[in-house]
């Protein structure tokens, strides 16, 4: 029987599901899409993987991550559940040695984290503007009717990027509609699109940080080849694009799994590949007990309540 | 008459009583809470900052309560704080209320407007030196009520059952809150601090150390900040924080720049010489005095579009660099969703541990 580890990284666009063996080598990978139903995505990604995972595999530790890692813990009995900048810094630091800065654009949000001596010593997120995240570019590519997996192609085609205001989701799409209507081409407007959005990553999430090489790009938006190249151009110099880009998340949630497992000597908390036939509900309440009337949300397992979260006070986090 | 103030955090103890001392109702401001903010929001300026918005939420809910008046701070120097009384009370004039927004500015900026406005406060049957009396009897409450936040968040993270310091904290409130007299108060500090003290706690612990830095509003009323100092404690962090009622009375509001103040500024300096306005320049000394006091990073809270606190954002890196101390900033307003600011919490705090397991090999290593 040979060791394997699981890793989920539950996001607003997609749900990644890898499984690593001992040597953090990547066994299975899977990416769902989560539209909105995480209980739905996980179930499903369960389900696609147990069919995957080879029969000698067995499942010695599991790990979340992701804006849903709370509920997908809880679903599968995780052994830890992590943030996803912890995550991407432990993965990328395994995959890009002696990396220096990594660059994660994710459905909704972004990130830069930077790390010396192979540790994290600084990181950002996108804050308030979500312009330049995957569903962004999702959006621009049906408006323009281009298969999103092409766009970065196209991207490359251009000769001479037109300038697009990347400031704000909203003006950049009135600025690519005016663009469009002077006459200019396709390639020109996406490659501009791209230019656009690594400028507004630099000068919002990046600003003030130390971005030295090598720089691993990572996340779903780094399928996109003009991403690639806009972000080389700016920061003049190359941008390694590691194998797994797209699930690093999982893949560090998986391997601090797996240290966890391995420092503790425990037997994994992980419920197996049935949890796909349990029934998983979320009902919620609105507490009266004071003014904040916060929305508490109830998870429930066939039938039972699991966890509860949602409410400031902490009344309701433990489930009796 | 019936008279509010704005919620800081545990003050409204002290302020109660004082109100009621100088012979008038007290109206106690309720905890900020989503419906402060909304109603704030809803009436405030969108680009004001959230202290703006949550003061003016509680006038508002205060109104409901019945008061007639409410007490607040004014401000000098290049902060928007100064016209924010002067806002508040245009914009309840407007809303139709009977309202009076009655602002203490600080004393250097205008001595003679000051004993001015003290004697509005002044009852006009009581004498100067009893007024003053209750004044720094009502002060000394204060720095009770401040003394045992401080030791709530010094030991929280020793406790050994969880939530212990949180129960003694709040039963030592309620100690203080029914002292009335100078030695009731004296007494209850006292047995107060016997009840701090009686928490079961693990001193062998090495808990990871965080200073907390930024705007006062934010810094001090844990309801706008997401409990952030409790939170820290609840996971087993040290925290400190730099700005407190009573020393920033004394610092600021009686002699600016003269007792503790000046080597914050004097830290700044190599950074940052110059007035920024609110805290900005606090800001970029409180770093400096964090990392020579071996603490493991510090977290800056600001209210959104806080301008002081955005400039001294822009120095942050290079004092970081320069001081070798990780720091993070938490920008806040209405829209600041919890769950985002749980998650840069648990980054920072790994990004920490890490760092400081790293230091530690190096240091066996050499």
């Amino acid at each position: 029987m040979r060791k394997g580890y699981l890793g989920i990284d539950v996001g607003s666009v997609s749900t990644n599901l890898i499984v690593i063996d001992e040597q953090d080598e990547v066994l299975v990978s899977l990416y769902l899409r989560t539209q909105g139903q995480p209980i739905r995505a996980i179930q499903e990604g369960i389900k696609q993987l147990s069919g995957l995972v080879p029969d000698d595999v067995e499942i010695c530790a599991a790990g979340t991550t992701g804006s849903a890692r709370h509920l997908a813990g809880v679903m599968v009995g995780a052994d830890i559940i992590k943030n996803e900048i912890t995550a991407h810094a432990i993965a990328t630091s395994r995959f890009v040695p002696g990396v220096q800065t990594i660059l994660e654009i994710g459905g909704q949000d972004s990130k830069i984290i930077i790390l010396r001596d192979g540790i994290v010593t600084d990181f950002a997120m996108n804050t308030v503007c979500a312009a330049g995240t995957g569903s962004f570019l999702d959006q621009q590519a049906s408006r323009l009717v281009i298969p999103i997996e092409k766009f970065g192609e196209m991207a490359l085609k251009s000769q001479h990027p037109v300038r697009i205001a990347g400031r704000c989701a909203v003006f950049a799409e009135s600025d690519m509609i005016h663009k469009q209507q002077l006459g200019h081409s396709m390639e020109d407007i996406v490659a501009g699109l791209c230019e656009a959005l690594v400028r507004n990553y630099l000068n919002n999430v990046g600003k003030g940080k130390e971005i030295l090489p090598p720089v691993s790009f990572q996340g779903g938006v780094a399928a996109n080849a003009g991403m690639k190249k806009a972000f080389e151009k700016s920061l003049q110099h190359e941008v390694i694009i590691p194998k797994h880009f797209a699930v690093m998340g999982a893949v560090g949630a998986a391997i601090i799994a797996r240290e966890a497992v391995e420092q503790t000597n425990e037997k994994t908390r992980f419920k197996g590949f049935e949890v796909t036939d349990f029934s998983y509900q979320t009902r919620s309440f609105e507490c009266k007990s004071c003014p904040n009337r916060c929305e508490v949300v109830q998870f429930f397992q066939n039938g039972e309540v699991i966890a509860r979260w949602g409410s400031r006070c902490g009344k309701w986090d433990k489930v009796s | 008459m019936k008279i509010t103030y704005p919620h800081m955090g545990y003050s409204y103890i002290a302020f109660k009583m004082l109100i009621n001392d100088l012979g008038y109702e007290p109206v106690v401001p309720p905890e900020p809470s989503k419906r402060t903010i909304d109603l704030g929001a809803r009436y405030a300026p969108e680009f004001a900052c959230i202290p703006y918005k949550v003061l003016l939420g509680t006038y508002l809910e205060t109104i409901e309560m019945g008061a007639e008046m409410a007490i607040s701070s004014g401000g000098v120097g290049p902060c928007r704080a100064g016209y924010y009384g002067v806002m508040h009370q245009k914009i309840l004039n407007e809303l139709g209320y009977d309202f009076k927004v009655f602002i203490l500015e600080p004393p250097q900026s205008n001595y003679l407007d000051f004993i001015k406005k003290l004697k509005v406060l002044k009852p006009s049957v009581m004498s100067w030196r009893t007024f003053i009396q209750l004044i720094k009897k009502g002060y000394s409450k204060l720095e009770a009520i401040d003394e045992m936040e401080f030791l709530m968040y010094r030991f929280m993270p020793y406790e050994i059952s969880k939530g212990d310091t949180a129960r003694a904290f709040k039963i030592a409130l309620d100690m203080l809150d029914q002292a009335q007299t100078e030695d009731e108060i004296e007494d209850a500090r006292w047995e107060c601090r016997k009840v701090m003290a009686k928490v079961p706690q693990d001193r062998s612990r090495d808990p990871l150390k965080i200073g907390i830095i930024g705007e006062i509003y934010v810094v001090l009323e844990p309801a706008v900040n997401f409990y952030i100092q409790k939170t820290l404690g609840e996971m087993g962090v040290y925290t400190d924080r730099s700005i407190w009622l009573t020393s920033y009375a004394q610092k600021n509001v009686v002699v600016e720049g003269k007792v503790g103040e000046r080597d914050i500024h004097e830290m700044a300096h190599p950074y940052l010489n110059e007035m920024i306005g609110g805290h900005g320049i606090n800001s970029i000394g409180e770093i400096v005095i964090y990392a020579k006091g071996g603490y493991d990073g510090v977290i800056q809270l600001a209210p959104f579009s806080c301008i002081p606190e955005i400039m001294a954002k822009g120095i942050v890196p290079r004092v970081s660099r320069e001081e070798g101390i990780p720091v993070m900033t938490i920008f806040i307003d209405e829209q600041t969703a919890a769950a985002g600011v749980l998650t840069r919490l648990e980054a920072f705090l790994d990004l920490l541990q890490r760092r400081r397991e790293q230091k530690t090999v190096k240091e066996r290593l050499a």
